[in-house]
């Protein structure tokens, strides 16, 4: 974890990332290993004092409290000695609402809020303590897709300006994707990969990760001399050194394109087919294998029953 | 928080009827009508007759009754004790039911049984079992009168009785918001740096303190209104440890039914007040925590 990063913690559910992000917190204890903050082993620090920002999927608002009482708790919580004024406090709060764009609501309960304004508000509280690193649990699980959108884009805005050192956990890879500078794929409590974005999706290091980031097409294939077959003909993929015999070849919906059945990898004939925001999705039937997604442009209209040849542009195999 | 349904926005028929809101819920007017019957029957007619009864001193007939040096003891001892009982079992009621929610061990389901047992005990069995257990020569009326205190025969006894029966409406009023507390807030009071202490007093109590005075109010009425178990330990003596409640009775065996109304009215205007204020520090504070 680098400073001043957006890193985004993935998985399936039940993965370990929301254990691990409370573990980071202090709220949950690791059995083996350690928790450095910046050089320090925070391991045995107490919760009260690791300095971390949490905020909740529900929110976890403190319902008695007024928005502008919920955003300073954490300042009127210190000792007297390190408390800052007053004045200071309401200045703060004042610097944080107009961030989260709530200005005019400090003194509402949070019961008087949408969801999309409480989690901003479960945020502001967070950051009032100016901690190491901020930490968010599945941020907009609670919330609608729309307003989801929106509180993406403007996290990422925050993150932009303020340069919080931030890990958000989410199984939406869009999500992930969309939004952190590096992205950690967990898998039954077991890293499996860190990396960019662009690192993630061009290079995963394994067919979950593959799989997790994106639907995924599977195809029986065969390695040798380096090179990769399929049916007897050969793809542009190559094999990693070392590797002969039958493998799996996995390719995305867009790696595979109609063709003439004496170019062809993969023969079948259309089952059904739909549109999405300018792509269309075929469903081809293969004999004896399982039925394949294909993307194609629009233009082309495929009726159902056709036979298709269909050849493999691009993918990955794994040793 | 489900808002009712509203009716739609048509002008109505009848406008006389406008209080009755159009709902598809059923029986508005016979869960009303039956509603209205029951309490008039059940509670207000004999109210009414108590007071009625009384009203045959006039209103300086019942100030002299109620300044009258005995009746006017009594009635401190049996107001005064409840308030202070019924303070005591909302805070150790409140303890209970934040254990008996909050942690799990063995026996849990037993003790909370437990809890319930001052509901369904006769009162004049609690009242002996008390009095034996307390008196000077009982198990815990010896260890106690060692170090100098005589619990029973005394308003100590009087406050003992009280809490022993009020503290399950403390208990079981409180009992269901613990268990709705959110772990979550808690988590966060404590991530934004604030002891356990702090977290309790700023995060969890508050919200708790509705429940806490609807069990003060009902463990402070069942104590002004407790007989049986209180003449057991009390000791009944006039001007010291003599409750109101045992004066009615007094009174009546001495055939001044008017007397004895008289002390009702006065111990039921005072109940009244005092239930009345504790319900406007509920709306109050239920207003300012922002619960609809």
């Amino acid at each position: 974890m680098r400073a001043g990063e957006l890193l985004a913690l993935l998985g399936p559910s039940g993965s370990g990332k929301t254990t691990l992000l409370r573990i980071i917190a202090g709220l949950d204890f690791p059995d083996r290993g350690r928790i450095i903050f910046g050089g320090d082993d925070a391991t045995r620090v107490p919760v009260q004092q690791r300095a971390v920002g949490f905020v909740f999927q529900h929110y976890a608002l403190f319902k008695h409290l007024t928005v502008a009482d919920n955003i300073a708790y954490g300042l009127n919580a210190r000792r007297r000695s390190e408390r800052p004024e007053k004045a200071e406090i309401k200045r703060r709060v004042g610097n944080l609402l107009d961030l989260i764009k709530l200005s005019g609501f400090a003194d509402r309960y949070p019961s008087q809020l949408s969801g999309g304004q409480r989690q901003r508000i479960a945020l502001a509280r967070a950051l009032a303590v100016e901690p190491r690193v901020l930490l968010l649990d599945e941020p907009f699980g609670a919330l609608d897709a729309q307003v989801r959108k929106d509180l993406r884009r403007w996290l990422r805005e925050i993150h932009d300006r303020t340069g919080q050192t931030t890990i958000f956990v989410t199984h939406d890879q869009d999500e992930a994707l969309e939004l952190s500078d590096r992205v950690a794929v967990l898998d039954r409590g077991r890293l499996e990969q860190v990396g960019t974005p662009d690192e993630v999706q061009e290079k995963p290091v394994s067919p979950l990760v593959l799989k997790f980031l994106g639907d995924t097409i599977e195809v029986e294939a065969i390695a040798q001399d380096g090179k990769v077959l399929v049916n007897g003909r050969t793809t542009p993929l190559t094999a990693p050194a070392g590797l002969t015999g039958p493998v799996k070849l996995y390719a995305r919906p867009w790696q595979l394109q109609f063709a003439e059945a004496d170019t062809a990898h993969l023969h079948g004939t259309v089952r059904s087919s739909y549109r999405t925001q300018g792509r269309q999705r075929i469903e081809v039937d293969r004999e004896n294998a399982k039925t394949v997604v294909v993307e194609a442009s629009d233009t082309a209209r495929l009726a159902q029953g056709r036979p298709v040849g269909l050849r493999i542009v691009g993918g990955w195999v794994f040793p | 928080m489900a808002a009712p349904l509203a009716a739609p926005a048509a002008p109505p028929v009848r406008p006389r009827r406008r209080f009755r809101q159009k709902s598809v819920i059923p029986g508005f007017g016979l869960t009303l009508g039956y509603t209205l019957t029951c309490l008039g029957l059940v509670v207000l007619l004999p109210l009414a007759a108590l007071v009625a009864k009384a009203g045959g001193l006039g209103i300086a007939g019942i100030w002299e009754v109620a300044t009258d040096p005995r009746v006017a003891s009594a009635l401190r001892v049996s107001f005064g004790v409840s308030l202070l009982a019924a303070l005591t079992a909302s805070i150790f009621g409140g303890i209970v039911a934040w254990v008996l929610t909050r942690y799990d061990f063995p026996g849990r389901r037993l003790a909370d049984a437990v809890v319930d047992l001052p509901f369904a005990l006769p009162t004049a069995v609690a009242g002996i079992a008390l009095a034996s257990l307390y008196a000077p020569n009982g198990l815990v009326g010896a260890q106690l009168a060692r170090i100098g205190i005589e619990a029973a025969y005394t308003p100590v006894g009087i406050f003992i009785a009280m809490v022993f029966i009020g503290l399950p409406f403390a208990v079981r009023t409180v009992q269901p918001l613990i268990g709705e507390i959110d772990k979550e807030v808690e988590e966060a009071s404590a991530i934004l740096g604030a002891s356990r202490v702090a977290t309790l007093t700023k995060v969890v109590l508050p919200p708790l303190i509705p429940a806490v005075l609807t069990g003060f109010a009902l463990a402070f009425a069942r104590g002004v209104g407790e007989y049986g178990s209180i003449i057991f330990i009390a000791g009944n003596l006039p001007y010291v440890s003599e409750i109101a409640p045992l004066l009615i009775v007094i009174k009546l065996s001495e055939f001044d039914y008017q007397g004895a109304s008289a002390i009702a009215v006065i111990m039921l205007a005072i109940s009244f007040l005092t239930l009345l204020a504790i319900n406007l520090i509920q709306a109050w504070s239920r207003r300012r925590f922002g619960y609809v």
